[in-house]
């Protein structure tokens, strides 16, 4: 059986995937979805109640709350596609740095990626952006930079196991450069594993954008952020609940289509872990 | 055992230095500037300066580095910028507050999570395990932060059962701490579910079943002793994430501790309390690693020979 029928058979992540292809399309088709302009305010309709002319409602501002929500998507999307690059590439660089040459040179690199990793995430996310200041892009770099230690440490686990594997040695007794080695017999090898991790890692960055971006310190307003969007509905949240209330359903769920899909993922292409 | 200790806490030196080290370096190269920000922008040079040289910026990064390492030894952790009181006793009055809203955290995540995988492990793919299940693939989804602002809404808006925010009464503690344990009870019920599972299909465990030895002892005494290992792992793991989680919960309750005292450092730019602050969280987790290192003894006794 394949990766992908074992896929297919399992409900839940059919269900994530469905979610998170209806996020992409509300990131990429935003302008022809959303009913009205994110940034149009309307002051005599502030805060009003879900229904009618504001599906879910209008904050503080009397913005809709619903056509911010799904431009909201893209920057959920971009931060956390974005940083997930970052974090795949300095963890690559480094990982196979670190599993390929071996010596004090790994040994440094590990003992700072444990240092790291033992990190809680937000206050290392949070000494990042206070280094950076805030913003949407510093915010990408932020979280990037916090999965870069996870990835490292997964490439250079499996470059170690994989260059002692047998059909390695053999490609090496063959006389295969150290380069085509790491191309064509371990790389390979480690993308399945870091596919599962990318997906998962997407969950996590959008929850830490949006922590960030809570507490003030990522996206800047006015642009459409929903753990911004939470942040201010937090100031109105004993008149009008809705205005915090509804953009972090739409955090749940971006997030809950990202976690379903890696969990399926993970159990397709490496049924052993079950 | 006390060499054990001792070598840990050894070891965890090096480890807080580099986390000072790391802090100070990123203020360093923050691009806003505490001096002006203290002043306003209509600072003349002369008192920028005057300022600067009284808070030993003018100085090198390795001179200040060492400074305050050599201050650090002597427990003295600087005066805090906007309110030029000591940082030392700035994190003493906020730490028993996030001290105890994370133990209570703790408490919940390990008593509820615990009891949740159990449950589901004993009687795998039955109704209670099939929504627990869910349940934590929701808990893990949430936003911290959100999930408090909804409990408050429905707890202290619509049923008005408990405060919005504050400390104080046991009351107060309550949204919080149930907030802050809701990922944790996730992860600890998922993973106390495939640990137990897994150590009821151990060859011991039928041993056990076949000699007629009673379910509930077998349960108590062969299989959570053994299941707790990995449990108590992820517990000492979990309290790091409660720590970052703190910020985020104690910002939403406005509860007065470490992690409100951190976000308010940051937007101060006043770098002596955000470092002051970062240590504590540095220490107390290498702090509760080692208990959990320590603990391991006491549920396997060939960690304890061994070490």
């Amino acid at each position: 059986m394949t990766a992908w029928s074992r896929f297919c058979r399992n409900r839940l992540a059919l269900l994530g995937l469905a979610l998170v292809v209806v996020l992409a399309l509300s990131a990429a088709l935003a302008p022809w979805l959303a009913p009205l302009d994110p940034t149009r305010q309307s002051l005599v309709e502030k805060r009003a109640r879900p229904g009618g002319k504001y599906l879910l409602g209008a904050d503080e501002f009397g913005r809709d709350i619903l056509s911010r929500v799904i431009y909201g998507s893209r920057v959920a999307l971009l931060v956390g596609v974005l940083s997930m690059l970052i974090a795949l590439v300095g963890g690559l660089l480094l990982g196979t740095l670190a599993g390929f040459t071996g010596g004090w040179l790994d040994a440094v690199l590990m003992r700072g990626i444990e240092i790291l990793l033992a990190f809680p995430y937000l206050l290392l996310a949070l000494a990042i952006v206070a280094m950076l200041g805030p913003g949407v892009l510093n915010t990408t770099i932020a979280v990037g930079i916090w999965g870069v230690p996870a990835v490292t440490r997964i490439v250079r686990g499996s470059v170690l196991t994989l260059r002692e594997a047998e059909y390695v040695g053999a490609a090496r007794a063959l006389g295969a450069p150290g380069r085509a080695l790491l191309r064509r017999h371990i790389l390979p090898n480690i993308i399945p594993g870091l596919i599962v991790y990318a997906t998962l890692f997407m969950a996590n960055a959008i929850l830490l954008e949006a922590a960030l971006s809570f507490l003030g310190l990522g996206v800047q307003p006015p642009t459409a952020s929903w753990g911004l969007m939470v942040s201010t509905g937090r100031d109105v949240l004993l008149v009008a609940p809705h205005v915090a209330t509804v953009p972090g359903l739409a955090i749940m769920l971006a997030v809950l289509a990202f976690n379903l899909v890696g969990d399926g993922l993970r159990d397709a292409l490496d049924p052993r872990l079950r | 055992m006390l060499t054990f200790v001792v070598r840990r806490l050894l070891l965890a030196v090096p480890v807080l230095l580099g986390v000072v080290f790391v802090v100070m370096l990123t203020i360093d190269l923050l691009p806003g500037d505490a001096v002006t920000l203290m002043l306003g922008e209509h600072a003349t040079k002369e008192a920028v300066a005057a300022l600067r040289e009284h808070l030993g910026l003018d100085q090198p990064f390795a001179v200040r580095y060492l400074e305050y390492v050599a201050r650090l030894a002597r427990g003295d952790l600087g005066r805090s910028i906007q309110q030029n009181r000591p940082v030392a006793r700035e994190l003493a009055d906020a730490w028993p507050a996030t001290l105890q809203l994370t133990i209570a955290a703790l408490l919940i995540a390990a008593g509820v999570g615990i009891a949740a995988g159990i449950v589901s492990a004993v009687w795998p793919n039955s109704v209670f395990d099939a929504i627990a299940r869910l349940a934590s693939l929701f808990g893990l989804s949430m936003p911290i932060f959100w999930t408090g602002l909804v409990l408050i809404v429905v707890f202290s808006l619509w049923l008005n059962w408990l405060p919005v925010g504050g400390a104080g009464s046991l009351s107060h503690l309550v949204l919080p701490a149930v907030t802050l344990a809701l990922p944790s009870v996730a992860m600890v019920s998922r993973m106390t579910r495939s640990a137990v599972l897994d150590v009821l299909g151990e060859d011991y465990v039928r041993t056990a079943r076949a000699k007629g030895v009673a379910e509930t002892w077998v349960l108590g005494k062969h299989a959570l002793r053994n299941a707790f290992i990995p449990i108590l792992t992820l517990l000492g793991l979990q309290s790091g994430q409660l720590m970052g989680g703190a910020v985020l919960t104690e910002t939403v309750f406005a509860w007065p501790g470490l992690g409100r005292l951190m976000v308010k450092a940051i937007f101060a730019r006043d770098y002596v309390l955000l470092q002051g602050a970062v240590l504590v969280f540095a220490l107390a987790f290498v702090v509760i690693n080692l208990l959990v290192d320590l603990s391991y003894g006491l549920l396997d006794p060939r960690v304890g020979r061994q070490g």
